[in-house]
């Protein structure tokens, strides 16, 4: 005989107190966890998003970012002549040699952050469609003029369209302000002649982006680049693994920190789940005695207080990530280990966090309730009736 | 003091239950102490910045380089001792997960500069000697095995190109705040091959560190090194090592603030685990406490006992969760490479901060068990029925 | 003459339960005499319990005085009262009350830990009562070791440890069988006769109200 669930759930309201607490415990858990796999997915989103699958990235093999790498002139000639990189219709490669440095800004928030400065080909913009100038206009070649991301325009003082911004021993007139809906959010774009010129790094790029002219061609490029001894230095990477490994390091920083934490917290709620769930077994002996010598089974016992467990974590679990998802409309600025300069993202929330927060909280709703059920089912029906 | 005996027999009632209890409380102490360990290490290097050193770097960011000449117009400037500087050297050891600081320094300043770092007077002979030598943080030596006399070889990225330097002296922290994570070599020996591999890039180095004679001039040295170079094409930024130390931080900033608010939610959940059980047990002992007070015990008795009772459970918590917490730090101190986190322990605040949260956390779960326990008349606790 | 321990003048008491008065007793008068064993008597719901619990101290009256002993103890404040309940009174319970995780010696000790006195006196007087309740070898055991009787036994010895000037008991023997009821209520009246300790019992078994001196008849709130 199965017990009705309407005992199961009528029982919630007689301990009503304890019930909430454990039910806000586990909620408060599933919200860390899954806020934390929001995070940790926000910021790989966003980076992968700022590469596109046709282009690739050249960069110095030994360099941890794009500011530590250096190509020189020769070398850059030297990636011109291997195959497969795409051209305009006039015969021109599209390619990007560009130039990347960091410049401190003082944030809106308080304090001096640094802010990547990428010195850009007139082809960046055709091999990097995504890039969208959504106020004032695209700067001209040959003028000290920079176009801000979003991202940099919203946390950063005076970086509106028309102020000027000073580095690099001049003024520049901030001319635009463009959405990439990534990344490059973050960065502000100038001419790379200009800027080379201001930095005094004529000699060579930091790194080199150029299209594919098949989406496919990558392993062939990769291939005649690798023989070409001049190269050996140098690395191509798809432009969109590049970035994601420069997400790599604070994706996996955040993740580690964030599941040691939940962890942690689980067990505080799990064993909040347990102690409630202990007591509700010792309150309800009599109970338990009745229905056994009414002839229902020590299994369905110990199932419906299985269930009774499940039941108050998944309601947890449900409010946990209900506050979670709300988190998408938040978006955090701070420093990228790996490129050393700010990077806005927001919180992403995809199916597989949903999905292992469930798992998760069920997990916690079984270990916490499984042991009472046990007991309550084991219960020894003449004593179990003797003690009211 | 027989009241004590009554309280800790009241606790050891359900025995699973305080068990339980003291266990929850202490895993979430101990990952408050791990926590608040991480955010405390990175603010760590703000407060051991030496008051008498001042940095001064390019106006413009850190990447960019200042020329080796203004060397000789900052010394003259009035109030200075030593000035010394340095070079982020970069590139990879091996793989990029074995990182660590590698710069470029000037050997006969370096060790001026920076007291903290105690090296042998030997070592530091032999080092200024040979142009390829190099010394090396204790903490490095022991985590990668190197020893006097080593090669280290580094493969170059801002300094493109295979490297060599040779172990002459490893250095040990004065302090267990001073990072000693370093790979020092000389300035020179990079600066000459870039003459010749590409002009145009030597003469030029990373930062300044000025030592002061009086940390009172600070403001005013800063003020005067910068204003030599103000108008120039390579303007400088001159600050304390402690503001410099903070500018890196503050790019954290997001992030050290979600830890912070996560440590006040791992406290909040110490405060559920203990609050609920509390809760529990009274409601079991409304009969009792009536009881209790027909005897003649007053509600000041009750409010001793229940209250003895949280906090003799939280002290239970809060010892073991900070005895746990200094085998995690130190497991976690192992595993992340020394480059990363130069030093992670424990601070005394940190420990305060844990007991005190705990021992709070004992005294606020009581309260709602005690308005019941006083609340409830004696008549009807009489008759209460668990 | 005997002296006039307790005066209870014109006591009502009600209950509100929402916001509806439920009254339990009206105007009642009585006096209990010094050494006196008195049977408080009537059916379910007519107050007895409530007018124990008022001559206790453990509830207020709503109306009237109660004089114990020359104190009128309606006018004491809570701490006052809880105070005066420790020196004057003794409370036995029909379900003894034991608290589970003391044993017999212990919960007899429990009303000692109010007063100054020292450990050693203490146990003198813990083995006292044990021994005046004829328990002298289970006094190292837990309630849930004992039995109904024996319990009872343990919960007299409390009520009587701090030597009260009177003893309170609510249907002492409502949970016992007819061989441990009879054992209690030669107990009580030993207490009464030898001891000299005066008695007031709440009891609908018509036997127990056999050993009273007198018997009062409660009636939906009036003595009768």
């Amino acid at each position: 005989m199965k017990i009705p669930m309407k005992y199961i759930i009528r029982n919630f309201r007689t301990r009503r107190l304890t019930t909430m607490i454990t039910v806000f415990g586990i909620a408060l858990v599933v919200f860390v966890f899954a806020a934390v796999l929001m995070m940790a997915y926000g910021i790989q989103r966003t980076l992968v998003a700022t590469g596109s699958p046709d282009n690739v990235l050249v960069a110095r093999k030994a360099a941890n970012g794009e500011i530590s790498s250096i190509i020189l002139r020769n070398d850059y000639n030297t990636v011109l002549t291997l195959p497969h990189i795409a051209k305009d219709p006039n015969s021109q490669p599209l390619v990007s040699g560009e130039t990347v440095v960091i410049i401190n800004i003082y944030k809106k928030a308080g304090g001096l952050s640094n802010v990547t400065v990428r010195g850009v080909a007139p082809q960046a913009f055709t091999i990097r469609p995504q890039v969208k100038i959504v106020e004032g206009r695209q700067f001209t070649t040959g003028a000290r003029e920079v176009i801000v991301g979003a991202s940099v325009a919203k946390n950063f003082v005076n970086t509106a369209v028309g102020e000027k911004i000073t580095f690099g021993g001049d003024t520049w007139t901030i001319v635009g302000r463009f959405d990439a809906g990534s990344g490059f959010n973050s960065e502000i774009w100038g001419d790379n002649d200009q800027l080379q010129a201001a930095f005094r790094r004529q000699g060579g790029y930091s790194t080199v982006t150029f299209k594919l002219d098949q989406s496919d061609a990558f392993s062939s490029f990769k291939a005649a680049f690798d023989r070409e001894p001049r190269l050996q230095q140098f690395e191509p990477k798809k432009e969109q693994r590049f970035f994601e490994e420069q997400s790599e390091d604070m994706a996996l920083f955040i993740r580690i920190l964030g599941i040691f934490i939940t962890i942690i917290f689980s067990f505080g709620a799990t064993i909040g789940a347990m102690i409630t769930m202990y007591a509700a077994v010792a309150n309800r002996t009599v109970e338990v005695g009745t229905m056994r010598a009414l002839g229902f089974r020590r299994r369905s016992i110990l199932t419906a207080f299985l269930t009774e467990s499940l039941t108050i974590s998944l309601i947890g679990g449900l409010i946990g990530l209900v506050f979670a998802s709300f988190l998408q409309f938040f978006s955090i600025s701070t420093l990228n280990f790996s490129s050393f300069s700010e990077l806005e993202f927001s919180f992403a929330l995809s199916p597989s966090i949903i999905i292992w927060s469930l798992f998760f909280t069920l997990m916690m709703g079984f270990l916490g309730g499984f042991l009472p059920a046990v007991r309550a089912s084991r219960l020894n029906i003449v004593n179990a009736l003797r003690s009211a | 003091m027989r009241i004590l005996k009554l309280i800790l027999k009241n606790s050891l009632r359900h025995k699973l239950r305080t068990f339980l209890t003291i266990l929850g409380m202490s895993i979430a102490v101990m990952a408050f102490g791990v926590l608040r360990t991480v955010v405390e290490m990175w603010y760590e290097g703000v407060e051991a910045a030496a008051p008498n050193r001042l940095i001064t770097r390019h106006a413009v960011s850190f990447i960019f380089p200042l020329p080796y000449s203004y060397r000789e117009q900052i010394a003259k400037v009035p109030g200075i001792e030593t000035v010394s500087f340095a070079n982020w050297f970069g590139g990879t050891y091996i793989d990029k997960n074995k990182f660590f600081a590698r710069m470029a320094v000037d050997p006969e300043t370096i060790f001026d500069v920076y007291p903290e770092f105690i090296i042998d007077a030997k070592e530091l002979e032999t080092f200024k000697r040979e142009r390829n030598s190099c010394i090396v943080g204790y903490e490095i030596a022991k985590q990668y095995g190197f020893k006097i006399g080593d090669i280290i070889p580094l493969d170059g990225d801002i300094y493109p190109g295979k490297w060599e330097f040779v172990v002459r002296g490893i250095y040990k922290p004065r302090t267990q705040s001073t990072d000693a994570t370093q790979m020092l070599f000389h300035f020179s020996a990079v600066d000459e091959r870039m003459k010749v591999e590409m002009p145009g890039r030597e003469g030029l180095i990373g930062w300044y560190i000025v030592k002061i004679k009086d940390p009172n001039q600070a403001g005013t040295i800063s003020d005067q090194i910068d204003a030599l170079y103000k108008n120039s094409s390579n303007a400088t930024k001159t600050e304390t090592e402690r503001a410099f130390t903070q500018s890196f931080i503050s790019g954290l900033n997001s992030l050290l603030a979600a830890m912070n608010f996560v440590s006040f939610v791992i406290i909040g959940i110490i405060m559920l685990v203990l609050g609920n059980t509390m809760i529990m047990s009274a409601r079991e002992r409304i009969q009792e406490y009536a009881v209790l007070k027909t005897l003649g015990f007053s509600g000041g008795h009750l409010i001793g006992l229940i209250l003895g009772e949280s906090l003799v459970i939280s002290a239970f918590g809060a010892g073991l969760g900070l005895f746990l917490t200094y085998p995690v730090v130190a497991t976690i101190a192992a595993i992340v490479p020394k480059g990363f986190f130069p030093y992670f322990f424990i601070t005394p605040t940190t420990l305060i901060l844990s007991a005190t949260s705990a021992l709070s956390i004992g005294l606020l779960a009581s309260i709602f068990p005690i308005q019941r326990a006083i609340g409830t008349k004696i008549v009807d606790g009489l008759r209460h029925i668990g | 003459m005997p002296n006039s321990l307790i005066q209870i003048q014109n006591i009502s008491k009600s209950y509100w339960r929402d916001s509806i008065e439920i009254p339990v007793l009206n105007d009642i008068t009585l006096d209990v005499h010094e050494g006196e064993f008195l049977a408080l008597m009537g059916p379910s719901g007519s107050g007895k319990t409530t007018l124990l619990n008022l001559i206790a101290g453990i509830d207020r009256p709503s109306k009237g005085t109660i004089t114990v002993n020359g104190t009128n103890i309606a006018s004491l404040s809570e701490s006052a009262l809880a105070k005066w309940r420790s020196h004057n009174i003794g409370f036995v319970f029909q379900f003894y009350n034991l608290i589970p995780v003391l044993t017999a010696f212990e919960n007899v000790e429990l009303p000692l830990l109010l007063t100054s006195l020292s450990k050693a006196n203490r146990r003198k007087h813990v083995e006292l009562a044990l021994n005046v309740v004829g328990l002298g070898d289970r006094i190292h055991h837990y309630p849930k070791q004992l039995s109904g009787g024996q319990e009872q036994r343990v919960a007299i010895a409390r009520a009587i440890v701090t030597d009260p000037t009177l003893l309170v008991a609510d249907e002492p023997t409502g949970d016992l069988d007819k061989r441990s009821a009879e054992e209690i209520m030669v107990l009580l009246d030993r207490l009464n006769q030898e001891y000299k300790k005066t008695i007031v019992m709440v009891t609908h078994d018509p036997r127990a109200a056999e050993r009273a001196h007198v018997q009062r008849h409660l009636d939906k709130g009036e003595l009768t």
